[in-house]
């Protein structure tokens, strides 16, 4: 039932979008294709939400006669899929809400808005497809909608070739997906997923079909080394679907991971989890430290999706590695906590890509070096900008830390495994965790800081002015999300019991009823956590403060120049900068994994040129993975080339030749 | 076996595997030497120890030449040899302090993982001793390779050596005239790097290893 | 009737942390100045500090925003909280469910991170540099941090403190090495979250190598006063994990009389004397390191904390 309801959404959002292509340039055509992907993603996510705490009665599957004749397009909604959906619907709304405000400013609307419902329209059809050839249908059309807003402003500089290596990346993803699902199927042919979850593969089988789910949607994801698109792509396309590309397209491909490898693959093995949570945490530390040493805004928070990927998949690989040891509580508790990430990060990713949005409609100013002192002209937008920072640098009260603290918890409870690498090497994943953890938040203090805080260090950032309210009110409900989603964290991870029971057999026990709104993923001796309980004794400690000074201490206030040890700048350049801010983390870090070398250059005594300082940094894995890639295929290609150039009698004889080979290969073979 | 005795051995056996991690922490010539006094000091605790719980006595022979020649005279003598060389007191590493000791953590790791598997059948002394001594090797083979100072390096092979003693005591048998023939060896071996120290440090006024490497008439 | 009587504990404890973070500051000036042979100033002397900040007027810079006025309110508010869920004199207190170590350092970690946008929020320099050495410092403390907990964990089957106080209280522990390291890591830790000799130096203003101070230049008057006060609380909370979890004996357990609590308090008061005396000493003796020492002084405590749990391992698999 509620899967025909949301097949009907998508089917609006089709319509919209074919809609939308004559009209594009009416000045009411924004307005009008934002408020109806508003309102089917709002009817879509109640939908979703109904099906998630339905408890089962509004699940179904669904057969349409479309697609290949004797396969049709399967589809499917259960626990795993609501939840998705509720996610990438959430996303949706949000975009579109934003989108209202955000579209009026938008220079090419024909490109964007038909490309936009569409785009969502792929991200739900990927979600509920049943079978493999619909899944790879969804997948690349989810990609193609998503490169071609990618392309919308195609005449920037650096927008073309994003869209040339995201097309690329894309299309490997999908090879590596076409060879799981080929492998997955068989000889015999069974591309519907219920038949592929009848006939789990042979271990060899099931490994490389590992390795290539990992790739092909791990790419998509951003997982390293495949990642190296998504700081390119997604600061290319308009801000509302840069949000809708990294808060929920990557989800997307999480999604695809976990159907893959939870759902089809049948009983994992162990090391299938060491790898996994393994490249999770490196990708975590990898995203992180690049994003420090970023300071294009948005180009910044594309890094921080990558880490926040890594610690969904350091999530799943514990999830993997407890259910391969038949430890099931613990592998819900592990699969537990990188869904809610998944939501979590959905949520705040999109917020702070909003605000960024509406700082590069202010200012037209993406570099935070030539930003400053926003938070006098734009109080609001900083004002969520500051909550979306403190919710992805995990500070309690906020969401991000829940989901953090029940990854730790996981992490804690792998003393109980057998295997010795595991024990190992999961205490080293944690500290990787922590790592990226802290490193977070330093770079959302640079990032905070930098742009808002401080002095204006440019013109445009001087005359910014505040964003439309559309903006803001979206802004705010994601903002109060995180807020609620972090001090009532166990009615959500009651919402995900049933995920978590079909993908492991196991959940946590019921939250929702514990004293005090309390959560307690093992049991009560072991940990526990009360966010609600910490919020309020926090809010009551800072009145009781705020209270006692105001009646008892001074009240009197100034204002007058700064001290700066009595030398105050009037210059705005003597400030800290972005790039200052993260020297110290570059120094330490970043000698190592980037090469990151200073190099100053002095004019000499009497010269009045200013002296230089340069900072080189070289991305190893480019160099390592893709650099090599990019060679060969140049070279293959030019040596190709001469077939170009051939006479005539060449390119006959070369016929001649193939159909000679054909005929031996005929005669051999009967 | 009595838990308190168990505990003590750990805490002598873990407590050698810490001070060879302070070893390559150090950066400094009269620190390092003054911490390798100290890693001798400690094995020959753990050596007296075990002959005390395994009723062993001609382990305390082994302990006192660790106590008298590595813990005093040698640390002395390699005072002496720093002062009159007059190398300059800090040390070079290859590559940073902070990852040598995390690529010193993934060895200790890893000498547990093998040792633990193959003497499951041993005892839990046995099995302590012989994955902590390993992990005193390589750790002290890890200084050596990441040093590029003579002195440190002979610090590093001496250092192996505390190991091999620790892994003979813990497995239970090693004879007295095994460990005096060792010590001895040790010793000549001392000598002879300290002789030719001496003849390189007049020739080249250095012991740097890097520099020293033009000097081999190979390419730089 | 019961809960209101551990209402009255909680609240207890809360004013008795706060009551005493200012003194213990002074005690540690006080052996400090005595032991290089100075009177060093009363004891009481922090509290007269708070109270003449308290009066003053607050100067504020023209580029201030709100959130240089909140971050005071926030940052104590976060710091007292903290020190209020940890097993002074008595464990199982009624908030003390609410956050495990690992949320109480996420909680410090939340005030550090409106402490460091307060250093940015003016414009200055010096802000900046308070800000950005803090962070590269948290960075690196974090890690160790969570290798500490997780051997905590494998020692005491729990991360809540008031378990691990009990747990550790029982004795049947033994006499491990790993809780030596431990003990190592997170002294090592505390010094450079409390910014105290050798990462940061607390009693000197005005040098371009100091961190916290940096970051609370252009702050004055009440807002002063309240990071003040944050400070001590932070510093009086590692010092009272440190006695919980390795010095437990003393602590109050849930369920016995209010003449536990009293004696519990005692010997809280002789548990930080002791500590107090200890850091005093320790900073007396030693050095303030170069900035870029300070990474490898927090990988060693990282290294520490790895190697406590490898050791813990190798015994538990025996």
């Amino acid at each position: 039932m509620a899967l025909q309801g949301l097949l009907w959404c998508v089917g609006a959002l089709l319509a919209i979008s074919v809609a939308a292509i004559p009209v594009a340039r009416r000045r009411w055509a924004s307005p009008a294709v934002y408020g109806a992907a508003l309102c089917s993603s709002i009817v879509g996510l109640g939908l979703a939400l109904a099906a998630l705490l339905g408890g089962g009665a509004l699940l179904g599957a669904l057969t349409l006669p479309v697609g290949l004749p004797w396969l049709g397009a399967h589809f499917r909604l259960d626990a795993l899929a609501a939840f998705f959906l509720v996610v990438v619907n959430l996303g949706a709304a949000g975009a579109s809400l934003y989108g209202l405000g955000y579209g009026t400013h938008e220079e090419a609307p024909g490109r964007v808005l038909p490309f936009f419902a569409a785009f969502l329209a792929g991200m739900n059809l990927v979600v509920l497809a049943d079978d493999a050839f619909t899944f790879l249908f969804t997948w690349e059309f989810m990609s193609l909608t998503s490169w071609a807003l990618v392309m919308a402003h195609h005449r920037r500089a650096g927008n073309a070739a994003a869209g040339y290596l995201y097309l690329i990346m894309a299309s490997f993803g999908t090879l590596a997906l076409l060879l799981v699902f080929g492998l997955l199927a068989g000889p015999a042919g069974g591309y519907a997923f219920e038949a592929i979850r009848a006939a789990p593969p042979a271990p060899g089988v099931a490994a490389a079909v590992l390795v290539l789910a990992l790739i092909g949607a791990g790419s998509k994801a951003g997982l390293v080394p495949l990642h190296v698109w998504l700081p390119l792509a997604h600061p290319a396309a308009p801000s509302h679907v840069s949000a809708l590309m990294s808060g929920v397209m990557t989800k997307v491909a999480v999604y695809g991971a976990v159907r893959i490898v939870f759902d089809l693959l049948g009983v994992p093995t162990w090391w299938a989890g060491a790898l996994v949570a393994l490249l999770g945490g490196v990708t975590a530390v990898m995203g992180v430290l690049h994003a420090l040493m970023e300071h294009d805004l948005k180009r910044l928070l594309a890094y921080h999706t990558v880490e926040n990927i890594g610690i969904i998949f350091i999530g799943l690989g514990l999830a993997l590695a407890f259910g391969a040891n038949g430890m099931r509580a613990a592998a819900a508790l592990a699969l537990t906590a990188a869904l809610f990430h998944v939501f979590n990060h959905s949520v705040f990713k999109s917020l702070l890509f909003f605000g960024s949005g509406a700082v590069l409609t202010a200012t037209g100013e993406r570099d935070m070096e030539r930003l400053g002192g926003l938070i006098h002209r734009m109080p609001l937008t900083a004002f969520t900008f500051l909550i979306g920072s403190a919710a992805i640098s995990a500070l309690p009260p906020f969401n991000g830390f829940v989901s953090e603290w029940l990854t730790f918890q996981a992490i804690l409870v792998s003393p109980a495994l057998p295997q010795w690498l595991l024990k190992f090497l999961v205490p080293a994943i944690g500290a990787l965790l922590a790592l990226s953890a802290a490193l977070a938040a330093a770079c959302f203090v640079k990032a905070f800081g930098v742009t808002f805080l401080g002095r204006p260090r440019s013109d445009a950032a001087r005359d910014a002015r505040e964003t439309d309210r559309w903006s803001l009110a979206t802004m705010f409900a994601l903002a109060a999300l995180c807020l609620v989603a972090g001090i009532l964290p166990g009615y959500f991870i009651d919402a995900l019991a049933p995920v978590a029971q079909a993908l492991s057999g196991a959940h946590l026990p019921r939250q929702g009823e514990l004293d005090w709104l309390t959560i307690v993923p093992v049991a009560q001796s072991r940990s526990s956590y009360n966010g609600l309980l910490l919020f309020l004794i926090i809010a009551l400690a800072a009145g009781l403060g705020a209270e006692v000074i105001h009646r008892w201490a001074s009240g009197a206030l100034r204002r007058s120049a700064p001290w700066d040890c009595g030398f105050p700048d009037p210059s705005p350049a003597t400030q800290y900068t972005a790039g200052s801010f993260s020297q110290p983390i570059r120094r330490v870090f970043g000698s190592v994994v980037f090469r990151a070398r200073e190099e100053v250059s002095m004019p000499p005594p009497g010269d009045p040129r200013p002296a230089q300082m340069r900072v080189r940094m070289r991305d190893l894995l480019w160099d390592a993975f893709y650099a090599p890639v990019e060679s060969l295929v140049a070279y293959v290609a030019d040596r190709l080339n001469k077939v170009q150039f051939l006479s005539i009698r060449v390119y006959l004889s070369l016929v001649f030749g193939a159909l000679v080979a054909l005929l031996t290969v005929l005669a051999v073979w009967q | 076996m009595d838990p308190l005795a168990l505990d003590v051995a750990h805490l002598l056996a873990g407590g050698l595997v810490l001070v060879s991690f302070m070893l390559l922490y150090q950066d400094r010539m009269t620190g390092l030497v003054n911490n390798f006094a100290l890693h001798a000091l400690v094995v020959s605790l753990s050596v007296a120890w075990q002959a005390h719980i395994q009723h062993a006595p001609h382990l305390y022979i082994t302990a006192a030449i660790a106590l008298i020649v590595k813990a005093i005279v040698i640390p002395l003598a390699l005072h002496r040899i720093i002062l009159q060389l007059g190398i300059h007191r800090t040390i070079e590493t290859v590559v940073g302090i902070g990852q040598t000791m995390l690529a010193g953590i993934g060895l200790v790791a890893l000498s547990i993982m093998v040792m633990l598997p193959i003497t499951a059948r041993a005892g839990t002394l046995t099995q302590q001793d012989l994955a902590f001594a390993l992990s005193v090797l390589l750790l002290g083979l890890l200084m050596m390779i990441s040093r590029r100072n003579a002195v440190s390096q002979v610090i590093g092979f001496m250092s192996i050596e505390n190991g091999l003693i620790l892994a003979a005591t813990g497995a239970k048998g090693m004879p007295l005239v095994v460990e005096i023939s060792v010590a001895f060896s040790i010793l000549i071996a001392l000598i002879v790097i300290g002789v030719f120290l001496f003849r390189i440090r007049e020739r080249f006024d250095t012991v740097d290893i890097h520099a020293l490497h033009e000097y081999r008439g190979e390419q730089p | 009737m019961a809960i209101a009587l551990q209402l009255l504990v909680q609240i207890g404890q809360m004013a008795l942390v706060l009551a005493l973070a200012p003194l213990f500051a002074g005690y540690v000036r006080k052996v400090k100045a005595h032991l290089l042979r100075r009177q060093g100033p009363p004891l009481a002397q922090p509290y007269r500090e708070l109270l003449r900040l308290l009066r003053k007027d607050v100067v504020l810079a023209d580029s201030a925003s709100w959130v240089f006025r909140v971050a005071p309110y926030l940052i104590f508010a976060a710091t007292w909280v903290a020190v209020s869920l940890v097993p002074t004199f008595a464990a199982g207190l009624i908030f003390s469910y609410a956050a495990d170590v690992i949320a109480i350092v996420a909680l410090l970690g939340s005030a550090r991170f409106m402490l460091a946008l307060a250093g940015l929020d003016v414009g200055t320099s010096f802000g900046g540099i308070g800000s950005s050495r803090e962070m590269l410092i948290a960075s690196l403390a974090e890690p160790a941090m969570l290798m500490l907990v997780f051997t905590l964990s494998l020692l005491a089957g729990s991360t809540q403190l008031s378990s691990i106080a009990a747990s550790m209280q029982a004795s049947d522990v033994g006499l491990k090495f790993s809780i030596a390291l431990a003990l190592l890591g997170l002294i090592m830790v505390a010094l450079a979250e409390n910014a105290r000799i050798p990462v940061d130096n607390p009693a000197t203003h005005l040098e371009l190598t100091m961190v916290h101070e940096a970051m609370i230049l252009e702050y004055s008057g009440r807002h002063l006063a309240l990071i003040e006060a944050a400070a001590f609380l932070k510093l009086l909370l590692y010092v009272s994990v440190i006695a919980c979890v390795f010095f437990p004996w003393g602590i109050a357990l849930s369920g016995q009389g209010p003449a536990a609590y009293f004696a519990g308090i005692g010997v809280y008061v002789l548990k930080l004397a002791a500590g107090g005396f200890v850091l005093a000493v320790f900073e007396t003796a030693i050095a303030k390191m170069r900035v870029f020492r300070v990474p490898d002084f927090l990988g060693a405590a990282l290294m520490l904390g790895f190697l406590a749990t490898l050791l813990l391992f190798v015994t538990m698999a025996g």
